[in-house]
């Protein structure tokens, strides 16, 4: 019954690495950066949240009304100010300048917050639970978290395939130049993917700091973790990176089930397993 | 300053493509409801010239002005909603987007005039059956019908049409180009760079001939002998 | 009539400069006080780091996040060597670039299915994987990591200064052997190669096949040397754990920063960038978190505003290079 529950509440973990995944996932497929600094800001508004709290009192789920925006409105500054003069054939700049910019926020939050771990207090939310079979009790806030994971990934696939932003976004990737034809600012498009992004990564950096303590060097692990789901699931899929989030999810769980030292490397050993015999991903997508 | 009829002027156009100069010195005159094709041979920047004009060449110097406006300088974005759409060579239709959708795209910059969804299945009746598929599974001429029709969609009042019948069956070229009179026919100005001399002269009321980034003739098809145009085509 | 050359007259003098600084620096031990040998030693390891991973990165395209996964594994086959072994540190060296390069070719065999960035972020699990691995290891001391024992140390000299000075040889030759292994091959065909598929996307294409080869093989090779710096580098601290070890921040965030501010993809810009990183450490490091941030800050902007580094912009300002690898053309009227 244990490795049963490890596997249940792996599936549900996993809802919170589709959600790290998510964001790699869309900006990639739209202007095939990789933002090094994925992580990090994950972890910015985890303390973005932790801020707003402590400030308010607010409700840590509440804090999004806040969190979202600014960090939707903080992704649109950064592609534009930043980000869209690194884009070209080459590359290293927009590799290595996310490199320097994780490596500011890093330090940024460390120089702010110190480096004591800190958490966020969402109250009965977090100690509720319900059972689903004797011996495996479904937490609450996992659940929610599980639920909300794939309300984000229906919400981006909504938009990715049925609006006219979702389309600007596919004509972008698909031929920059003819999208500029039809009057899409290709600086502008890439700032609301951007934008978008950093809107999903600030739902997962509250719940992760709900879910667990937090401090300024988590970031590099969850940027791991999202791109370990992606590849996983195959690039450029969005419900693939849902699947990539619960098969690392369950995978840690069971290898945290054998010894606790063995948690992190399960999931990296079936990353590593997934590149070697599927290296493009469970759900590779079907092109055109 | 009235509104002059002489929509497009182009002075002593240079463009580049890094260090490689690919027109020297272009000026061109299109007024309101002129169809001009550009003839000349492969690398005579005919296609460079088009890109120039609607904005996709951003290195260049000289003058580009349109309806009374300098344009030289902006971005691609901004030409299409002043009224130049291209229909670029290879036609390059969105693969990810269906046919309506490259379609509706092309509509985005949402400027008045007769073109619509519903007139361009009208030109065009094949595309209203297949709107909803995916734009690659079309056939060559299909997807040229899919470009010109998305041009179109921005209502433009200059259209610049490249190699239409670049990879098509001459019969295919023969229906697109018994069209091109009910798309110019609503006063719309029309550039066509095209491979077939006689089919180019054919369809347009004045011809420009390119030849190393340079004009080398220009003037009406009834104006030169089939030797005055070749030696300009290839340099003799 | 025009000429075509590879050395100039910069660069004849910059190498009869470098024959008179390498002698100095051979005779370091006989003239400078110990923190300036230990300083120099450091220097030595952050240039051999920062050479291997600009070839790997400027050169070869291979943005590797994951070096660490080697000055570590060097590390740790030295100890093992030493305890488990009884080795001669030195031998142990030779043994750790050799297990790297065998550890390389399984790796790399995986990571290269990744492209571009998303091969960064493979080489950094790669290193994780290690890092994790390593803590288990309990016979090598799990997570909490293990002393160089006594008898071995002393096998590189009975007295502290004789077993420092031979530390900071190997240092030495570990920097200017990197330095000689990427000017080597810059001159060579691969070079050529390598240049080639850097600037044109048409000779990548044509050269296809072997310049896969060629990827694999400077992979393998800096996987090597990287490993080889790692011992020395343990050598030093005499102690190590999987998180100094496995360290991303000091072996590969400081390293791409050195590169990325002197010039990547020149053979001079890890020089320039090591000098600058040990004068930005000298003055600033006292400021902790901040001077990261500055240093983050300053490869950002260098990336934007001059992507060639500090050497780039040099070099093309006054078309200067120390090392000749290139060819010029002299026009004379």
């Amino acid at each position: 019954m244990d490795w049963l529950n490890a596997i249940v509440q792996g599936i549900l973990v996993g809802g919170l690495y589709a959600m790290f995944a998510a964001g790699l996932s869309l900006i990639f497929g739209v202007m095939r950066l990789v933002n090094i600094a994925h992580g990090d800001l994950i972890i910015l508004a985890s303390y973005l949240a932790w801020a707003i709290v402590h400030a308010t009192g607010l409700h840590p789920l509440a804090s999004l009304i806040i969190v979202v925006p600014l960090m939707a409105g903080f992704g649109y500054a950064l592609q534009r100010g930043i980000l869209n003069r690194t884009l070209g054939k080459d590359i290293l700049p927009p590799l290595l300048v996310t490199f320097g910019l994780s490596v500011i926020l890093q330090n940024g939050l460390l120089e702010y917050f110190t480096a004591d771990s800190r958490k966020l207090d969402a109250g009965f939310l977090e100690t509720s639970s319900f059972p689903l079979l004797p011996g495996i009790n479904i937490g609450v806030l996992p659940l929610l978290m599980f639920v909300s994971a794939v309300a984000i990934i229906a919400g981006l696939q909504f938009l990715f395939y049925r609006t006219s932003l979702g389309r600007a976004f596919r004509a972008t990737s698909d031929d920059t130049e003819i999208a500029q034809l039809m009057g899409l600012d290709n600086k502008k498009v890439y700032a609301w993917a951007m934008a978008l992004c950093l809107a999903v990564v600030a739902i997962a950096g509250v719940f992760l700091a709900i879910r667990s303590n937090f401090d300024p060097f988590m970031g590099p692990g969850r940027l791991i973790f999202g791109f370990e789901a992606v590849i996983i699931g195959g690039l450029g899929n969005l419900w693939g990176t849902l699947v990539g989030g619960v098969i690392l999810g369950v995978a840690q769980g069971l290898g945290a089930q054998v010894d606790p030292g063995y948690q992190l490397l399960a999931g990296h050993v079936t990353f590593l397993l997934v590149l070697a015999f599927r290296p493009t991903g469970l759900y590779p997508r079907v092109s055109g | 300053m009235p509104l002059s009829d002489e929509w497009l002027k182009i002075e002593n156009l240079q463009s580049y493509y890094g260090d490689f100069q690919a027109l020297h010195g272009v000026s061109l005159t299109l007024k309101k409801g002129d169809v001009i094709s550009l003839i000349g041979s492969n690398g005579a920047g005919k296609s460079t010239l088009l890109k120039s004009i609607c904005g996709l060449v951003s290195q260049k110097t000289g003058s580009i002005t349109w309806k009374g406006e300098d344009i030289l300088k902006f971005p691609a974005s901004e030409i299409v909603k002043r009224g130049i759409a291209l229909v670029p060579e290879g036609r390059r239709l969105f693969p990810s987007l269906s046919v309506e959708e490259n379609l509706v795209l092309g509509g985005q910059v949402a400027r008045p005039g007769p073109w619509s969804l519903s007139s361009v299945y009208g030109l065009f009746p094949i595309l209203s059956e297949k709107k909803t598929a995916p734009s690659t599974s079309l056939s060559g001429g299909q997807q040229q019908m899919v470009a010109i029709g998305r041009a179109l969609m921005s209502n433009p009042d200059l259209i610049l049409l490249d190699e239409l019948s670049l990879g098509l069956a001459p019969i295919v070229i023969k229906d697109i180009y018994e069209l091109l009179p009910r798309i110019t026919a609503s006063g719309m100005s029309a550039i066509l760079v095209e491979q077939d001399v006689t089919r180019a002269l054919g369809a347009a009321s004045h011809f420009i001939c390119m030849q190393e980034g340079r004009v080398s003739l220009e003037g009406t098809p009834m104006g030169f002998t089939r030797d005055q145009i070749s030696a300009a085509y290839f340099g003799t | 009539m025009n000429t075509i050359t590879r050395s100039t007259r910069l660069s004849k003098v910059a190498g009869v400069i470098s024959v008179v600084l390498v002698a100095a620096l051979i005779a370091v031990p006989w003239w400078a006080v110990a923190s300036t040998e230990h300083l120099l030693a450091e220097f030595c390891i952050y240039l051999a780091l920062a050479s291997l991973w600009n070839l790997l990165a400027g050169y070869t395209g291979l943005v590797s996040v994951g070096q660490q996964a080697y000055v570590g594994l060097g590390g740790y086959v030295l100890f093992t060597c030493s305890v488990f072994l009884g080795l001669h540190p030195i031998l142990s060296i030779l043994l750790a670039g050799l297990a790297a390069a065998l550890v390389a070719v399984p790796v790399a065999a995986l990571v290269f299915r990744l492209q571009g960035a998303y091969f960064a972020i493979g080489t950094w699990v790669v290193a994780e994987v290690f890092r994790l691995s390593f803590a288990q290891m309990t016979a090598l001391g799990g997570g909490s990591g293990y002393s160089l024992p006594v008898p071995i140390i002393k096998m590189l000299g009975d007295a502290k200064p004789v077993r420092e000075a031979n530390i900071y040889w190997i240092s030495l030759a570990l920097g200017i052997g990197a330095l000689a292994l990427v000017y080597t091959l810059l001159r060579s065909k691969i070079g050529l190669a390598l240049t080639a598929i850097r600037d044109s996307e048409i000779a990548s294409s044509s050269l296809g096949v072997k310049i896969d080869r060629i990827k694999y093989a400077v992979y393998i090779a800096v996987a090597a040397l990287t490993s080889m710096v790692g011992c020395i580098i343990f050598l030093q601290k005499l102690r190590i754990s999987p998180d100094a070890a496995f360290s991303v921040n000091d072996w590969t965030a400081f390293v791409i920063f050195i590169v990325v501010i002197g010039g990547i993809g020149t053979i001079e810009g890890p020089i320039l960038g090591t000098i600058i990183y040990f004068l930005l450490r000298e003055y600033l490091a006292n400021l902790g978190s901040i001077y990261l941030m500055i240093l983050g800050a300053l490869a950002i902007v260098i990336m934007l505003t001059a992507p060639k580094g500090i050497w780039g912009y040099i070099s093309k300002r006054w078309n200067i290079a120390l090392f000749p690898v290139g060819y010029r053309i002299n026009f004379k009227d």
